[in-house]
C-alpha cells in the first residue's frame, strides 16, 4: 500500500523523483523567500511566467524556455515598477501579477486546447514527468545550491536589514536579483511537475516548517527538505489510492504538515510560559515566608 | 594639509535627503579619529537620513562629504553601521552566536573561510556585551534589550575605524546604557571615530560633538553650547531640568 505503487508504476517512481527534486530546489530557495519575506515576489513570479509559457505552447515550443523568458520580464518588471514609481513594492508587484496571469489567460485562450493547456500550466503535470524533465530539474537544482552557497552571506544579511548588507560591501541590486534568479529558477523548473499555481506552497510551507523548529539556516533548509520530499511521497499515495491529482495533493499535504507543526510548537509554548509563571510565582512565595 | 589627512569625517554644506528631497542642509562637520559626535532630535528630524548618509546608504544630495578621506561607501571594512531595531531577526531562525558573526562578513567577503581569530573576535564581542551566555539561543527568544546587545556585539566584530549608530541605547534598561557609554568610550580609546543618533539628552554627556537637528542643523558644537536652553527649546519644546 506504501511502497507497491511506486514498485509497479514507473510513472510514479519518475514522479517521486521529479517531485523530491522540486522538493529539493524548493527548500533551498524557500528558505530565502520566507526570511527575506518574499512570498509576494515568489508568487508574482510563479503567475509571471504563465504568458511565456503560453506563448510558447502555442508555437510548439519547449514549455521552459517560455517560462524563462517569462520569468525575465516579470523580475525586470517588478525591478523597474519598485524602484521607478513612488509605489509601495506589493502595489508595484501585484500590478504586474494580476497584468502576466491576464496575459497569460488571453495567449491560452487562442489556443484549441485552451481548458487543457491552462490546466497544465496552473496545475502541473506530475504524472506525465519524463526522464528527459529530470534531467533540467537536477540543473535548476544545482543551479539553486550554487547561488544558495556562492551568496549565502549577502542574502543572510539581506534577511537582516538591507542597510547592514550595503554597509558590508555587498550590493543590495546586484544580490536582491541574484535572489529572485534563483527563485526565477526554482519556479521555471517546478512548474512542470506542481504547475505554477501551486509551486508557491512549495517554495513556503516546507521552509516555514523548517523556520519554527530550526536554530540555523541549514538547519531550516534541511527540515524544509524532508518535509517537501516526504510531502511529496505522501500526496503521490494519496493521488494514487484516491484518484486525486497529484500536485495539488503533494502541495495540501505541506500546508497540513505545516499546520500540524505550527499547533505543535504553540502548545509547547503555551506550556513552557505556563511552567515558567508558576516557578516564578513559587519563588515570589517562599520570598515572602523568608520575609 | 596634515590636519586634512587625519580627519576621519568631513562634511561641508552637505545636503542629505531621500532622491532629490533634502532632509537636512548645510551639515558641516569634521571629526578627528577618538571623536564622539551625537546627533539629537525627534523622529524625522534627519538623524537616520545623516548617518545613512556617512554609511554609503544615501547620495550626498549637496555638498561634500569624505570618509576616512574617501566618497562614502567605498571602506565597509573601516566603517561599521548599526542599522535603527532591525526587526526581522525577531524571526530568523538564528542563534545569537551567528548574528554576531555577521560582522565579519564585510571582512570575509564571498569566498573567505571563518578563521579561529574570527571565532575569537566574535567571542570577546559577545564578552564585552555580556551576551555569551545566550550564544547558542536563537535571537527571536531574546527580549529586545538583549537582542540590541547582539546587535552591538556584532558591530564591535567590524573592528571599524569608524562606527555609526543609529539608537543604539534604544530598548536598553539602565545597566545596558551604560554599557554602552563604555563601549563607546572604549573604543573611542583605541581611535574609533564614533557617530551615535539618539532621542537621550544624557547619550551626548560624552561626546565631543553635538548636532541638535529638526530637519536642519538648529545647533552644533560641544555639549554646553549646542544643548544651550534656547536650542532645546527650539529642537523639543522644552528645556532639561537644571
Amino acid at each position: 500500500m506504501f511502497i507497491e505503487p511506486f514498485v509497479d508504476n514507473e510513472f510514479l517512481r519518475l514522479a517521486l523523483a521529479g517531485g523530491v527534486l522540486v522538493a529539493l530546489t524548493c527548500a533551498v530557495a524557500g528558505t530565502f523567500v520566507v526570511l527575506r519575506g518574499l512570498a509576494f515576489v515568489g508568487d508574482a513570479l510563479a503567475h509571471g511566467v504563465l504568458p511565456g509559457i503560453a506563448t510558447a505552447l502555442i508555437f510548439g515550443v519547449s514549455g521552459i524556455i517560455g517560462a524563462a523568458f517569462g520569468s525575465l520580464i516579470m523580475m525586470a518588471g517588478v525591478s523597474l515598477v519598485s524602484r521607478r514609481f513612488r509605489l509601495s513594492g506589493d502595489t508595484a508587484i501585484g500590478l504586474l501579477f494580476v497584468g502576466m496571469l491576464a496575459l497569460g489567460v488571453m495567449i491560452t485562450s487562442r489556443s484549441r486546447t485552451f481548458v487543457g493547456d491552462l490546466s497544465r500550466i496552473l496545475f502541473g503535470e506530475l504524472l506525465g514527468v519524463t526522464s528527459r524533465d529530470l534531467i533540467s530539474q537536477v540543473c535548476a537544482l544545482v543551479i539553486v545550491i550554487a547561488i544558495a552557497i556562492i551568496a549565502r552571506r549577502p542574502f543572510l544579511l539581506l534577511s537582516v536589514d538591507e542597510g547592514l548588507a550595503s554597509s558590508s560591501g555587498f550590493s543590495v541590486r546586484l544580490f536582491h536579483n541574484l535572489m529572485l534568479t534563483m527563485i526565477a529558477v526554482t519556479v521555471v523548473a517546478s512548474f512542470q511537475t506542481v504547475g505554477t499555481l501551486l509551486v508557491l506552497g512549495m517554495l513556503i510551507a516546507p521552509a516555514a516548517t523548517g523556520a519554527l523548529f530550526a536554530r540555523r539556516i541549514s538547519t531550516m533548509m534541511i527540515v524544509a527538505a524532508v518535509v517537501g520530499s516526504f510531502s511529496t511521497y505522501v500526496g503521490l499515495l494519496v493521488s494514487y489510492h484516491f484518484d486525486l491529482a497529484a500536485g495539488a495533493s503533494i502541495v495540501l499535504t505541506a500546508v497540513f504538515i505545516f499546520a500540524v507543526a505550527a499547533t505543535y510548537t504553540e502548545i509547547i509554548k503555551t506550556i513552557k510560559t505556563k511552567q515558567s509563571n508558576e516557578h516564578e510565582h513559587q519563588h515570589s512565595h517562599s520570598g515572602a515566608h523568608i520575609r | 594639509m596634515k590636519s586634512q589627512i587625519l580627519k576621519s569625517i568631513s562634511a561641508d554644506q552637505l545636503g542629505v535627503g531621500y532622491s532629490k528631497f533634502p532632509v537636512v542642509d548645510n551639515v558641516s562637520v569634521s571629526l578627528e579619529p577618538g571623536a564622539l559626535l551625537v546627533l539629537i532630535g525627534t523622529n524625522g528630524s534627519g538623524k537616520s537620513t545623516i548617518l545613512k548618509t556617512m554609511a554609503g546608504l544615501l547620495r550626498p544630495i549637496k555638498g561634500y562629504l569624505e570618509i576616512l578621506g574617501q566618497p562614502t561607501g567605498m571602506l565597509p571594512k573601516r566603517v561599521a553601521y548599526l542599522p535603527q531595531h532591525p526587526i526581522s531577526t525577531h524571526t530568523l531562525p538564528l542563534r545569537v552566536h551567528d548574528v554576531v558573526a555577521m560582522g565579519r562578513f564585510a571582512h570575509l567577503g564571498l569566498f573567505r573561510r571563518t578563521s579561529q581569530h574570527d571565532q575569537n573576535i566574535v567571542i570577546d564581542a559577545m564578552k564585552r556585551t555580556g551576551i555569551e551566555t545566550q550564544a547558542n539561543e536563537p535571537i527571536r527568544d531574546l527580549s529586545g534589550g538583549q537582542q540590541q546587545r547582539t546587535h552591538l556585539a556584532q558591530v564591535l566584530t567590524r573592528q571599524a575605524e569608524i562606527l555609526l549608530l543609529d539608537e543604539p541605547t534604544a530598548g536598553l534598561d539602565i545597566n545596558g546604557r551604560k554599557l554602552v557609554a563604555e563601549l563607546i568610550a572604549s573604543e573611542r580609546a583605541r581611535g574609533v571615530t564614533v557617530v551615535m543618533a539618539t532621542h537621550e539628552l544624557q547619550d551626548a554627556e560624552n561626546a565631543n560633538t553635538v548636532m541638535l537637528l529638526a530637519q536642519r542643523v538648529v545647533s552644533i558644537g560641544p555639549p554646553e553650547v549646542a544643548l544651550r536652553d534656547e536650542y532645546l527649546r527650539e529642537c523639543f519644546g522644552f528645556t532639561q531640568p537644571h
